[in-house]
């Protein structure tokens, strides 16, 4: 590796992460389970097979529209267990606090993950406090692992991914981020945008209920649509084309991306999913959706190919196609 | 849901089959702007226009004209204890002549990366013990910025507040081009931003003196497309003049207020353009007058920049003289992720844009 320290970009989701997790981090901890690079993994303990999955969480501001550390901790990794095709179960709970962090916002941040986990429907059944010196950290950092049981009958892997199969979003895609980025820059959005930080889960088992065959789920947190489509096409040996015009984003988020020069493709989202299925099923997965709040605005936006393998395009509106790549860098550090 | 629209598409394919009929030789048009390079990406045009006609970038990406020294100078002023690096985030990873902004800031500099250089303004009230050095780059769509702030500190009594200017004009630099031999172009794409500051009139030389076609581009791919178009007219009728295909932001005078700031805080100088070199009158200094917020009057610094040999093509990129796919470190020794050039660095350098977007026509399925 060329870099000699950490940048920012390394923690980004894009290919400067990959190339850390390559070059760093498999060739200590590899094994088959792990080399699938999946949100979560899935092992086999006593017979039964279990979807286990971490994630840490930085997000700054801590408070933002729709949601705190506390609420995006939660539903981040119970939507990495349920990108799994798991039920997830039970969290642990990591806090690492800075000395003199409000005792307030502290009571603001865990009531707000007693009400998600109490949405997910999942207890936080262990956990540890850590403090550390004053600006030894940013307030507060929460960690979260979380377990849960794969739904028998569903195989959800990259791998699974065939060319005919449509590729769905659950809904509009940047609130997240442009949320995150309006609030640290000041930027007064309408009340109608806010972070759409959300336990998908629910959503899931009604979805892998009435359409099993789904090939594959991802919710496109950090690098955004845009890093997950090209790791699917990767992973897959497909490749992707989507149609702008079908591309769910809302007016305020073109907005503040053409004020502060971001693509939406590339903005992380919190509540958001990818699917992949056969577009035989499309029309009756498409109806399950629309009936979750969740899943409400959910429409498909392109198609798996066997042209182009590896890559993904994009049809513009006005008919000439561009490749949409992996994301370098940050678009946005600390978003979540 | 987005609505689905297919007039867009029509008058897409309208234009692109008039170009073709109305461009009877191969022709080279110049997008000044780097925006207009993503944009033209973005939207796939490039791939959608007939063979004969050639799209090249220009030198409108800001940072990629920086040079070297002014690079090191702001490395210089980041490893000072008691300074505040403001900057936009472009610039945190141009490649100076030993080490880039980003570099030092993973040591500990204290560099905060803002989006108007007003919030500056914030961080100096904020430190008044520190120091806080605004890097001024851009064009003349940014400089007026740059000249409010200067007005602003003070107007607020700030005496910590500073910038570290190298702001460029970009008429002077087409005119270089266009004495360039070398350089083959027949006809701009202008910047739509840049005119919304300036207006039409500084552009009137590329038809009056060098029978040059131009017309006022915006960002909208049916703008873009409406530009060429124009373009195509005015090459087949061999009639340049200046159109604006732009109407709704730029207006024939431009912005006269924002030129009022700028011409208070500033005044035109020479500057070196990476790549071009010292080009009179395209740069801007700050009057003396102001010359109490300009970092190198008040903190003077001494750098020395080892002129690097690489087998980086950027000046010659930055000219529209080659394509980016035809340096050979492109896309090997020199990729987004570890830039050789600064044309690699800035998402709006023509390497980077034909990094990103496949290196020129993209053509899905091949």
């Amino acid at each position: 590796m060329e870099h000699e320290k950490i940048c920012l970009a390394h923690g980004s989701g894009g290919k400067l992460s990959q190339e850390l997790v390559e070059q760093v981090i498999l060739p200590a901890f590899g094994n088959p389970l792990l080399n699938e690079l999946h949100d979560g993994a899935s092992v086999n303990m006593a017979g039964t097979n279990v979807a286990f999955t971490t994630d840490s969480y930085v997000v700054k501001p801590l408070f933002f529209a729709g949601g705190n550390i506390g609420k995006l901790a939660v539903c981040g990794t119970v939507n990495d267990l349920a990108m799994t095709g798991a039920v997830p179960r039970y969290l642990s709970v990591g806090l690492i606090l800075e000395e003199g962090f409000l005792m307030d916002d502290l009571r603001k941040i865990v009531e707000s993950m007693r009400l998600a986990a109490k949405e997910a429907n999942v207890l936080i059944v262990t956990g540890d406090t850590k403090v550390v010196n004053k600006g030894a950290a940013d307030g507060i950092f929460i960690n979260t692992a979380g377990i849960g049981d794969i739904i028998s009958g569903s195989h959800i892997s990259p791998k699974c991914v065939k060319p005919g199969c449509d590729v769905i979003v659950s809904g509009y895609i940047g609130d997240h981020a442009t949320t995150i980025m309006a609030g640290r820059h000041e930027l007064v959005l309408p009340a109608t945008l806010q972070s759409d930080c959300a336990p998908l889960n629910g959503l899931v088992q009604k979805m892998l209920k009435a359409v099993p065959q789904i090939a594959a789920l991802r919710d496109p947190t950090r690098g955004g649509v845009a890093a997950t489509l090209n790791e699917i096409a990767e992973q897959s040996k497909t490749g992707i084309l989507l149609q702008e015009n079908a591309i769910p984003v809302r007016s305020e988020v073109q907005g503040v991306c053409e004020i502060l020069g971001f693509d939406p493709l590339y903005l992380a989202n919190e509540g958001k999913m990818l699917v992949f299925v056969d577009a035989k099923y499309t029309k009756t997965l498409l109806d399950v959706m629309h009936q979750h709040p969740y899943g409400k605005d959910a429409c498909v936006i392109g198609k798996v190919t066997n042209e182009s393998i590896g890559q993904v395009g994009l049809q513009t509106n006005i008919g000439g196609i561009r490749i949409v790549d992996m994301p370098l860098g940050v678009q946005i550090p600390r978003i979540c | 849901m987005p609505e689905h629209n297919n007039e867009t598409k029509e008058m897409a394919q309208f234009l692109i089959r008039e170009i073709d009929r109305l461009v009877t030789k191969p022709v080279r048009l110049m997008e000044v702007c780097g925006t207009h390079t993503v944009a033209i990406f973005r939207a796939g045009i490039r791939q959608l226009l007939p063979p004969q006609v050639d799209l090249v970038s220009g030198p409108g990406c800001p940072v990629c004209v920086t040079p070297d020294e002014y690079i090191d100078k702001a490395v210089a002023y980041a490893r000072c204890e008691d300074v505040i690096l403001t900057t936009f985030g472009d610039m945190l990873r141009v490649p100076g002549s030993t080490s880039s902004l980003g570099e030092v800031k993973a040591t500990g500099a204290d560099i905060r990366v803002v989006y108007s250089p007003l919030e500056s303004l914030t961080i100096a009230a904020q430190n008044p013990h520190k120091k806080i050095i605004f890097l001024a780059v851009g064009f003349e769509t940014t400089a007026p910025t740059a000249a409010a702030t200067v007005l602003a500190t003070k107007k607020q009594n700030l005496t910590n507040l500073f910038l570290l200017s190298s702001h460029k004009i970009v008429p002077p630099a087409l005119k270089v081009l266009l004495a360039d031999p070398a350089v083959n172009i027949d006809g701009f794409l202008l910047p739509g931003h840049v005119c919304a500051i300036t207006g039409e009139r500084p552009f009137d030389f590329l038809p009056e003196t060098y029978h040059m076609p131009a017309v006022v581009a915006g960002f909208e791919p049916l703008e873009i497309l409406r530009t060429i178009y124009r373009l195509a007219r005015q090459i087949h009728d061999d009639q340049p003049t200046i159109e604006n295909e732009y109407k709704r932001i730029v207006k024939p005078d431009g912005n006269p207020a924002a030129r009022q700031i700028l011409s208070e805080v500033y005044e035109p100088t020479d500057a070196v353009w990476r790549g071009i070199g010292m080009i009179p009158d395209s740069g801007l200094r700050m009057k003396e007058q102001y010359s109490a917020f300009d970092a190198q009057v008040v903190l003077p610094m001494v750098t020395k920049t080892i002129a690097k040999k690489t087998a980086c093509r950027c000046g010659e990129v930055l000219r529209g003289i080659i394509k980016p796919t035809a340096c050979q470190l492109f896309g090997k020794a020199c990729v987004p992720e570890h830039p050789i050039g600064a044309c690699m660095v800035s998402v709006e350098g023509s390497c980077a844009a034909w990094y990103k977007y496949g290196s020129g026509r993209y053509t899905y399925g091949t």
